[in-house]
């Protein structure tokens, strides 16, 4: 087991763009990010998966946003003045992510991130680990699950 | 040398000689007897062994070179055109192409083994030689030693103007100039010789033609007739002080020998002279209205072929993308000014808007190549695969002129490809079945492109064997694709569809050519992925038409907005016949499905709301309903909106992979106030 853990130690530190989502603390690396807008007009869009939200328009370009605690089976709240679209890079797909609140960009030293799945449900998929920095939890986001262009690969 | 840098060009020439090589030889197989084409031929097969032996690929120079000694035969009459023949030349320029593809792409250029078609080749140039003398291909003339070549013919025209010049005491040479092997700029050269010869004399003819040295269509060498008064020790030297020149020979053309090959003469040797008679006037000024008359003729046709610049394909789809900001920005600005009613801003918009449709349409236009550009590899494919099939197939290509952006060029090829193969290999019977059936025994294969309104639409047609529906039905429910009873609702045009649904096969013995399971389901969903469509119309023994519908533009169009609650949609003003008002009792019910008339004509309608599940904010009854009638085809439906908004011109955006496959919408716009809202797929409605 020991030895199994070690392969999942990420080397290094990362940095995060950590955001609140209800009363937990997410995180994405910011290798992802590109930028972090309020909320603004979202145009629904029929027949799209129910954790689209819609599409905005990002300076002339149309970019899907998914509402990311529906996407993880969290309860859905009402979007208040705190409520943030992080835009993120993956695959080379933009894509706006509708998150609660953003806090603040931290650096995580990778020895304190434990990659082993601690929770074992369906969102744990969309989870790359748990990150420790004094005694907040920061909980790890795989961009690439939650966007879901593989799963959905024809 | 380095001529890396000459690399791409090298690609896109040798490309398009391939593509002529091609259509030639295709040409040839069904005119054996033409001389044009096979000039033509010969001419492309030179310029890229000229030019893949500049870049130093031995190997290609030296396919293209037994080539190019067979084609030489068959252009000088002593081989007759075969089948044979034909074949083994169609497979070279496969090879060719194969190679150049693969030094293309860093690779080496001897991916194919070629040893057995030069052999083949040579074989047939022997073969062929056995009964002629043995000449020299002009390319053997840039050799310095090989002889004048007799590819220098004289026409009629030509001895008689030449006897002219003679009897007014003229001299006539023939000149041959050999450039140097590393001069890359061999038209500069070659046009620098012909400056200063003209100022000595006339040339009055050149191997290869003025046209074909200006755009390098030659290989290191080239000859010409001058008729001077000057001597040739003059004429050498004029061309000698020309750098990069690696040899000139100036042979004295004597009438009665100028059928013969004439001695050579090495560089720099004195050429024979004749004493010269003071030249009469009227003679020479016949022999500059003949030159004249030719220059003017090739510059004719270098006008007809016009200037122009290849350009990345990714700065015009910024430019595009530019232009669309522009329009955006525009539209923003009127609104501004409807708003605050500031005339002089309308005005000045109202100027600036024809600007900017101007500059659409220029930067559309630009975007725009024929599609034929597609179209001219499919007569080569459909030749081999017809010999495959042992069918009989002649394929008629119209409107190939017709116009489409060029993303949508680039994709197109694969689907109509595969419904080609597909007409040919299920479509087209064998011939002894058609004759059965009191068919002519050649199939009929059409691929046809024309502009239908905002659209272009392809066609695949064939006289074939057609597509029963009862078949398809059968099928499918085997393949569990649909049940039983879903199978016997569909009427036949429905029927035929379900050959686009993924895992759908009906071939009963599945061949190299096509039914791999993976077929028309790829080609539909290509097509929709390009804002297009795609349908099939069918009888029984008389055969198929597939229909391609494709948009013109991917980007920017005229649509009608609408809103359904608060929700914005988009419809393409292309496919919007008209707008009703009607009150409720205006819509009937036909088995259970909502119509109204108009017109005499019963038109299914669709309410956007229910159809999109717009949300429910307040109901609003009995009051004016709005229809916007769209078609497609001949079909007709009335789409149920709750408001019109108007007529806008509208940037395409895609919604991006995350969103690609929707039903119903195809695309999405920002509007003027920075919203989006989505465009509706009028076909999916349908």
């Amino acid at each position: 087991m020991a030895k199994a853990d070690k392969k999942n130690i990420i080397e290094g530190e990362i940095q995060v763009v950590a955001f609140k989502l209800r009363k937990e603390e997410y995180g994405f690396n910011i290798l992802n990010v590109q930028e972090i807008k309020g909320l603004t007009d979202i145009t629904r869009v029929p027949f799209a998966s129910d954790f689209i939200k819609g599409v905005i328009n990002l300076r002339g370009s149309v970019l899907p946003v998914i509402d990311l605690k529906k996407r993880l089976g969290l309860q859905e709240t009402e979007y208040t003045e705190n409520t943030r679209i992080v835009i993120v890079k993956v695959d080379e797909v933009s894509v706006g992510m509708i998150v609660d609140a953003v806090t603040e960009v931290i650096t995580l030293d990778g020895a304190h991130v434990d990659t082993t799945k601690a929770v074992d449900n369906e969102s744990s998929r969309f989870i790359t680990g748990i990150g420790k920095l004094n005694d907040r939890l920061i909980i790890m986001l795989d961009l690439g699950a939650i966007v879901g262009l593989q799963d959905d690969a024809k | 040398m380095d001529t890396n840098q000459y690399m791409e060009m090298f690609l896109e020439e040798s490309r398009e000689h391939l593509q002529s090589l091609n259509d030639g030889l295709l040409g040839l197989e069904s005119n054996p007897e033409d001389l044009s084409i096979l000039n033509e031929i010969f001419r492309n097969a030179h310029t890229i062994k000229g030019m893949s032996a500049t870049m130093g690929y031995t190997k290609i120079a030296e396919l293209t070179h037994d080539m190019e000694n067979v084609l030489d035969l068959l252009r000088k009459e002593q081989l007759k055109v075969t089948e044979d023949i034909v074949d083994v030349l169609f497979k070279c320029v496969d090879s060719l192409e194969q190679m150049i593809e693969s030094v293309g792409g860093g690779g080496a250029e001897d991916i194919v083994d070629v040893s057995e078609f030069a052999a083949k080749l040579n074989t047939i140039a022997n073969g062929g030689t056995l009964t002629a003398a043995a000449s020299p291909t002009p390319a053997a003339a840039a050799e310095p030693a090989a002889p004048v070549s007799k590819a220098m013919a004289l026409t009629d025209t030509d001895r008689n103007v030449i006897q002219e010049a003679k009897n007014s005491g003229l001299r006539v040479y023939h000149i041959t100039v050999t450039l140097t092997d590393t001069c890359l700029l061999k038209s500069a050269r070659s046009y620098m010789v012909m400056n200063a010869l003209d100022e000595l004399g006339d040339v009055i003819k050149s191997v290869p033609p003025a046209e074909d040295l200006e755009q390098e269509k030659f290989d290191h060498s080239f000859e010409l007739i001058i008729v001077t008064d000057a001597e040739g020790k003059a004429l050498e030297d004029a061309v000698l002080s020309i750098s990069e020149i690696a040899n000139v020979t100036v042979v004295n053309i004597d009438d009665e020998k100028a059928a013969a090959a004439p001695a050579v003469s090495a560089a720099k040797a004195a050429a024979p002279v004749s004493t010269a008679a003071a030249p009469a006037p009227a003679a020479k000024a016949a022999v500059v209205a003949a030159s004249k008359k030719t220059l003017v003729g090739s510059a004719d046709k270098k006008l007809k072929s016009g200037q122009s610049v290849r350009v990345d394909i990714e700065k015009l789809d910024s430019l595009l993308n530019l232009v669309g900001e522009l329009v955006i920005n525009k539209v923003r600005l009127e609104q501004i000014g409807i708003t605050h009613r500031l005339t002089e801003l309308t005005e000045t918009l109202e100027q600036m808007d024809r600007v900017t449709t101007d500059l659409q349409s220029v930067v559309m236009k630009v975007r725009m190549v024929p599609v034929g550009q597609v179209f001219n590899r499919f007569p080569r494919m459909v030749r081999d695969l017809a010999k495959e099939l042992n069918k009989e197939i002649n394929l008629t290509i119209e409107g190939e002129e017709t116009e489409l952006d060029r993303t949508v060029i680039d994709e197109i090829g694969d689907p109509l490809m595969h419904l080609l193969r597909n007409s040919l290999d299920h479509g087209v019977e064998h011939p002894d079945d058609r004759e059965a059936k009191g068919k002519p025994r050649t199939g009929e294969v059409g691929l046809i492109a024309r502009h239908e309104g905002n659209n272009v639409v392809i066609m695949v047609t064939d006289d074939g064997k057609g597509i029963d529906a009862d078949v398809i039905r059968k099928k499918a429910v085997e393949k569990a694709i649909i049940t039983q009873e879903e199978a016997d609702n569909l009427d036949d045009a429905e029927a035929v569809r379900l050959v686009f649904l993924p895992g759908f096969s009906t071939a009963e013995v599945i061949t190299d050519v096509s039914g791999r399971g993976v077929g028309m389901d790829v080609v539909r969903s290509k097509i929709e992925a390009l804002g297009g469509h795609v349908d099939v119309e069918t009888k029984i023994d008389e055969g198929s038409i597939f229909k391609i519908k494709l948009p013109l533009t991917l980007a920017i169009i005229q649509a009608l907005l609408v809103k359904v609650q608060e929700e914005m949609y988009a419809i393409p003003l292309g496919s919007i016949d008209s707008t009703i008002n009607i009150t409720p009792d205006n819509i009937k019910t036909v088995q259970n499905k909502e119509v109204i008339v108009l017109r005499g004509q019963i038109i299914p309608i669709i309410r956007l709301g229910r159809l999109l599940n717009v949300p429910q904010s307040d109901d609003k009854k009995n009051e004016d309903i709005f229809v916007v009638v769209v078609h497609l085809g001949d079909r007709k439906a009335g789409i149920v909106v709750d408001n019109l908004i108007g007529q806008q011109e509208i940037v395409i955006k895609t919604l991006g992979k995350l969103l690609a496959g929707l039903k119903v919408i195809s695309g999405a716009t920002v509007l003027g106030d920075g919203r989006v809202a989505l465009i509706l797929d009028v076909s999916a409605l349908m």
